[in-house]
């Protein structure tokens, strides 16, 4: 493979060179405030760029090297880029030091791949291989549920990871609500927080203002964003693709800035503040209950512990999380589910069987809303305080993302998901900014190597000729 | 009458610099059908690297304001553009051929790495800058009311219309502008006649990203502050106006641009400047019920 070499090493040139035209400019000149007049002026870090150049020719030609089948050589360039990386070399600054080690860990996976999926594929083939395969794809639901339901009882349950596994849950359920809009009828919807907002603002408004408890909004509070759902729907549903997703993009922003800017309803910026958290049978879950009620650790003769109400919390959220995928589940065999994905793969061909695709559509995007409704008055009640910086755009991205990176339609692959963007991030929350860029550039790559998602198979919700035997086909 | 036309001028102003970024989305949506997300933060890349272009000029001792600003235009269009390249190889690219959400989710993701890369590296303060140009006329005075026009405003209509008749002549009569409408009407067969399909629809990306450079000096120029959020919003109204003009057409993304940006000017001048965003999007909905493809747009012809 001599002869390769010479045009590796351009390839790696090339993409060195244009690597230093992207960075040139935005990293090698880093603007800095000078006082307090309106000026600023250089703090040039070309030393940093030069690091980062040098590391990303090494790292293209690692890939290349990779690409054409010399394993051992890639993975001997990825362990020195590590060992660079973390010896105590002084490199001009911290971040260069990940930055070394991640682009040779990145390398080492990326050799080592063809023969690990080749292990493992290899490994299916067998007979114990088959059976893991089977029951991982009968019991992996199961699993996990099982998992999700005694996670409180473990010793690891702490408040960090009761916090993080409330907020996981509630990206679950709103993935799988989505699940119903994208997944199963195939509509584009990158305003689906608007819904979530309709929710958190239900409960918020009528809890504070009119003193009703969580259990009795959260069905308003479900039929307010169905309501709205439809509202939106109506109109525009007759829109096709993209046309669609854009209107409902705008929706999500109109909904955002008529709360930041009806001061008199939604005290605006500001947030609304202090909301009562949910109750178990009218009792709090607070040390001292206010006059007229009791606490929860009253009520049952234990001990107060603050960790109670995040439990709490968490099986409420896991309980409306498992009746979205429950109820989902369900639609699936019903007329209008099977419309639903009927009209996702052709909708020519189902307005000539009579399916009404407005009417069908509707009752998707409205259900759909009321997920995201009920999940709006449960974050709401979990965090006791809400303002519209909570429901921007950029959640709409995650939450659509989380149902696409999943593999569309697959409710495991959304639980996946959900733990992979939501809750990896959340236990580096140390690393502060570099998380978000981490977060953006794991959903390019995580696209580009899996594009149909983390879960790419699908059982048909219904065949027209049954299969009759197991691994025929 | 004097307040209308004063509005009637900044609105023109504004409506021609998301006409620009505009006709970046029609043009990738044309060709491959996606919405790039990433476009709005291609253009926040141009006013950061135009920011700094100007204050190269001025370390340099540049202080003739039309060099300067020929120089940063030139600049910024250079660089910007090897970010439209860059994106679309990485991240477009591998997927192209796959399903239809696949590239959305990708633009998204590489939208939030660009946004956050900026923060990290120029920090997240706005940064003041580029006020090369000021001062102005006066057109006529009535009611005791001046109507101004600013030397900036002219210079940003001008460079906005010089541009797109470049643009349309290079659509029109080029090439390259053959090869592109050939892969938006039907790529395989572009391919089957020999137009390179991967080159051409680079070069849609480059020149896209390379008009959202010059809408980001204009916007640095006219604003003359910029942080690395600026991109979101910008982007999504002038996503607005590519589907408020008829998403894929050309004439359709600058009539657009300019509608959004006069509904922006004078709802915000007549009514409360709170609701302004609220107003484009509502017209946004109301025309697209009424007509479903946009003003200019063709309408889809369904195959079976």
């Amino acid at each position: 493979m001599g002869l390769r070499l010479p045009t590796m090493l351009k390839d790696a040139g090339l993409t060195a060179l244009v690597a230093a035209a992207l960075g040139i400019f935005i990293v090698g000149f880093h603007t800095v405030d000078v006082g307090s007049r309106t000026g600023l002026s250089f703090d040039y870090q070309f030393g940093d760029l030069g690091v980062a150049l040098v590391v990303i020719f090494f790292g293209r030609l690692g890939l290349s090297l990779a690409a054409e089948g010399l394993r051992w050589p890639a993975i001997a360039l990825g362990a020195a880029m590590i060992a660079v990386g973390a010896s105590p070399l002084r490199l001009p600054s911290s971040f260069l030091h990940w930055f070394v080690v991640l682009g040779g860990v990145l390398l080492v996976i990326r050799a080592a791949w063809p023969s690990a999926t080749h292990a493992i594929s290899s490994f299916a083939k067998t007979p114990t291989g088959r059976v893991v395969d089977h029951l991982g794809n009968q019991w992996a639901g199961w699993l996990l549920l099982t998992l999700a339901v005694v996670l409180p009882f473990t010793p690891m349950a702490d408040q960090k990871t009761m916090d993080l596994g409330v907020l996981i849950l509630t990206y679950v359920m709103l993935g799988w609500g989505l699940n119903i809009v994208v997944g199963l009828a195939g509509l584009l919807d990158l305003g689906y927080v608007a819904f979530y907002a309709v929710g958190a603002y239900s409960y918020a408004l009528l809890s504070t203002q009119h003193g009703l408890g969580f259990w009795a909004v959260l069905p308003l509070a479900g039929m307010m964003a169905a309501s709205f759902g439809v509202l939106l729907g109506f109109p525009v549903l007759r829109l096709r693709g993209d046309y669609l997703a854009i209107v409902t993009l705008g929706f999500g922003e109109i909904i955002r800035l008529v709360i930041l800017n009806w001061v008199d309803l939604t005290s605006g910026p500001a947030g609304i503040g202090s909301i009562p958290g949910p109750t178990l049978f009218g009792a709090v879950f607070a040390e001292t209950a206010p006059t007229g009620k009791q606490t929860v650790a009253e009520m049952l003769g234990i001990p107060f512990n603050s960790n109670h109400r995040l439990i709490y919390l968490y099986y409420i959220i896991l309980v409306l999380a498992l009746i979205t995928n429950l109820f989902t589940q369900r639609m699936r065999r019903l007329p209008v589910g099977r419309a639903w994905e009927a009209l996702r793969e052709d909708e020519t061909a189902c307005k000539a069987l009579g399916i009404n695709p407005t009417n069908t559509k509707l009752t998707a995007f409205a259900i759909g809303a009321m997920f995201a409704g009920f999940a709006g008055s449960f974050f709401a009640a979990k965090q006791r305080f809400i303002s519209p910086e909570s429901f921007t755009f950029i959640e709409s991205a995650i939450i659509l993302a989380i149902v696409v990176l999943g593999g569309m339609g697959s409710q495991v692959g959304v639980v996946l998901a959900a733990v992979l963007l939501i809750g990896l991030p959340e236990w580096f929350r140390e690393l502060g900014n570099y998380r978000m860029l981490a977060f953006g550039l794991a959903m390019v790559m995580i696209m580009v190597f899996r594009p149909r998602g983390l879960i790419a198979h699908r059982e048909p919700s219904i065949r027209l000729h049954p299969v009759k035997a197991r691994g025929s086909g | 009458m004097a307040y209308f036309s004063q509005q009637l001028i900044n609105a023109i102003t504004l409506g021609a610099i998301y006409g620009l970024i505009a006709i970046g989305y029609t043009m990738v949506y044309g060709i491959i059908g996606m919405i790039n997300f990433a476009h709005g933060e291609v253009f926040m890349i141009g006013a950061f690297i135009s920011l700094i272009g100007f204050m190269i000029c001025s370390l340099l001792g540049i202080g003739s304001a039309p060099v300067a600003i020929v120089l940063v235009l030139l600049l910024a269009m250079a660089f910007t553009t090897v970010y439209g390249w860059a994106v679309e190889r990485t991240a477009y690219r591998p997927l192209r051929g796959s399903f239809r959400l696949a590239p959305l989710i990708s633009a998204i993701g590489v939208s939030i790495a660009l946004q956050n890369y900026v923060q990290l590296v120029q920090g997240a303060r706005p940064k003041p800058g580029g006020q090369v140009v000021s001062g102005g006329f006066t057109v006529f005075s009535a009611d005791g009311f001046d109507v101004r026009v600013s030397w900036l405003q002219i210079i940003i209509v001008v460079v906005t219309v010089v541009l797109m008749a470049g643009f349309t002549w290079l659509i029109a009569s080029t090439s390259l502008g053959r090869q592109q409408r050939a892969c938006e009407q039907d790529m395989k067969m572009a391919a089957l006649l020999g137009v390179d399909v991967d080159r051409t629809i680079s070069l849609t990306f480059v020149v896209g990203a390379a008009l959202a450079a010059v809408a980001g000096m204009l916007f640095l120029m006219y604003y003359g502050i910029i942080d690395f959020f600026i991109g979101f919003l910008a982007g999504i109204k002038a996503f607005t106006a590519a589907v408020l003009g008829g998403i894929g057409s050309l004439p359709g993304a600058m009539l657009g641009g300019l509608l959004i940006g006069l509904i922006e000017v004078f709802w915000a001048a007549y009514f409360s400047s709170e609701y302004k965003d609220v107003a484009a999007f509502s017209i946004l909905v109301l025309v697209l019920i009424f007509r479903p493809t946009g003003l200019l747009g063709k309408p889809e012809i369904e195959k079976v």
